[in-house]
């Protein structure tokens, strides 16, 4: 029992990192139905400037959360307006490609900048663990739980309550009508990609935290299973993405806990498969039907 | 108020819309009217600045705003009813509304605003929190309507309106239209249902394969031979 709650403690710390990096999947994917493949490498961005700040300039935890989120928002922001815009009324294959290219672009151009090494990132909180009744649970692992979920309450609150959120809603749904009332596509598109990246780039701080590596292809395999849970999760969906996130982080640590560990990346991908076979919508996700 | 002038329209190499001109008075409704495919919700989508016009002037208020984007001219006072009416699925009566407010900053005009809708639709109050696709094909038709006049424009552009409904709901839309034209707000009009269009317009344009064929008051098209064999069914 005590070993079934600790890993939904290790599944839930790792997954609410996949739900960050999901919501960002899924909030582009639902007002550019662009998969973007370059997300996960905002989140190895996010990580290499939170270990810059931290060791060179000895920012704090929050401060270095706090900037690493406004350069994954600046570098988001940056890519759409760069590699998708110019291509927003291309082919959805094109839009794709591109977007693998970015991804090998931030990569290999980090790769060659700073050398591929792996570092070791630095501890700005000292870890250690609380015994709860023979569940071990570190300090980092809180940490990370509440801040994805102050982010993740952050992110519910102004998607539905400001005005920009209520314009992402819109334009997602139908943008032809969203331009009709006076949203500028444009600037709600590049605040999509801000929040998303944002979180991509916090997400990033946080797995430096927990797993002390960082390199340049760190985004590659946490960035297919973020897109995985964004699929799971019903992709469009933003709550969906969350919960893909926490049941893939959950899946993922028991088959490690049962002794599967190699098998580990792979039942995700069954995953991927089991839904697109049964599931094609996912949890939240809906066929809409138009009236006509 | 709205002047086009040698309007062209091309969607790649179609085109859609060749050479048309027409204006709109301040406090009129005119109509254009045609048959399926004739390049009508081209050119409102190009007024409304969804398209850019391949050649051309659309002069309103004395400026050229051929070149403005749409939420521009939604900000400058004219606003577009989309033909098939697009409300925003996902979100209730009330935030649809609220959308169609989207460029006022005072939240007391919005409120106000909200009000007056709610007094010329009071099927839409009673549906002020339902997800707006679950509504009914007319109720969805006056919220897209609602939306528009939210933003209170100075000229409102419908597309099909009386598309899909019953005749009763058919007659109220109208009723509307002319409520809203006679409280200062000027109506471009398109419509299949071309009868009941031209006999609450000013004055109307008939559209054939992207030129306009025919012009004049809508009591005298009402009456043309040629209009009623050709969109009047005799
Ligand atoms: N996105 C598009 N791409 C290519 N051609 C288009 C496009 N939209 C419209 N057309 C063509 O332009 C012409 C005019 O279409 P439009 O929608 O303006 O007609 P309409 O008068 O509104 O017809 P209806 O009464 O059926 O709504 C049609 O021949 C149509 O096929
Ligand atoms: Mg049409």
């Amino acid at each position: 029992m005590q070993i079934i709650f600790q890993q939904i403690i290790n599944g839930l710390s790792l997954g609410s990192i996949y739900a960050l990096l999901a919501l960002g999947y899924t909030m582009v994917y639902g007002i550019i139905k662009l998969i973007n493949f370059a997300h996960g490498d905002i989140y190895m961005l996010g990580a290499f400037w939170g270990f810059y700040v931290i060791n060179e300039w000895h920012f704090n935890f929050i401060a270095a959360l706090l900037s690493s989120m406004v350069i994954g928002a600046i570098s988001g922001v940056t890519i759409e307006y760069f590699a998708y815009r110019p291509l927003r009324h291309s082919p959805r294959i094109t839009a794709l490609i591109t977007a693998i290219g970015v991804s090998y672009l931030l990569e290999n151009g980090m790769s060659y900048s700073f050398s591929s090494n792996t570092r070791s990132f630095p501890q700005v909180i000292k870890q250690h663990s609380f015994d709860v009744g023979g569940v071990l649970i570190s300090n980092i692992q809180i940490l990370i739980l509440v801040t994805s979920c102050v982010l993740m309450v952050l992110l519910q609150v102004i998607i539905k309550k400001t005005k920009m959120g209520k314009a992402m809603r819109a334009v997602s749904v139908d943008a032809d009508a969203a331009e009709l009332v006076g949203i500028n596509i444009n600037h709600t598109i590049s605040f999509t990609f801000a929040l998303g990246s944002a979180l991509a780039g916090a997400a990033g701080v946080l797995i430096g935290l927990y797993y002390n590596s960082i390199d340049p292809l760190m985004g590659m395999t946490p960035g297919i299973k973020a897109f995985i849970a964004a699929v799971l999760g019903g992709i469009g969906s933003v709550p969906g993405a969350a919960v893909g996130g926490f049941l893939i982080g959950v899946l993922e640590t028991f088959f490690q806990a049962i002794g599967l560990s190699a098998y580990k990346d792979a039942v995700v991908y069954v995953v991927l498969i089991a839904i697109l076979l049964i599931l094609p919508a996912g949890i939240f996700g809906k066929n809409v039907k138009e009236k006509v | 108020m709205l002047t086009v002038n040698d309007l062209s329209v091309n969607y790649g190499v179609i085109n859609a819309v060749k050479k048309v001109s027409f204006e709109i008075d301040e406090g009129e409704i005119v109509s254009l009217i045609g048959s399926n495919g004739a390049g009508k919700t081209t050119i409102l989508k190009t007024i409304s600045g969804l398209l850019r016009p391949k050649n051309g002037e659309i002069t309103y208020l004395g400026t050229n705003i051929k070149r403005h984007g749409a939420p521009r001219i939604v900000a400058e006072g004219i606003s577009q009813v989309p033909e098939g009416r697009h409300i925003f699925p996902g979100m209730s009566v009330k935030e649809n509304l609220q959308m169609g407010a989207f460029l006022i900053k005072n939240k007391a005009k919005i409120k106000a605003n909200l009000d007056e809708i709610f007094e010329r639709f009071p099927i839409l109050k009673d549906r002020i929190n339902q997800d707006a696709a679950t509504l009914s094909g007319g109720e969805q038709q006056m919220l897209a309507m609602a939306r528009a006049l939210m933003a209170k424009p100075k000229l409102i552009l419908l597309d099909e309106p009386s598309m899909g409904l019953s005749p009763i709901f058919i007659n109220e839309i109208f009723d509307i239209i002319q409520k809203i034209n006679q409280q200062g707000t000027t109506v471009l009009l398109i419509e299949q249902n071309a009868k009941k269009a031209l006999s609450i317009s000013d004055r109307a344009y008939v559209l054939a394969s992207g030129e306009v064929k025919m012009t004049g008051s809508g009591k005298e098209l009402l009456a043309n031979v040629e209009v009623q064999k050709a969109y009047l069914g005799g």
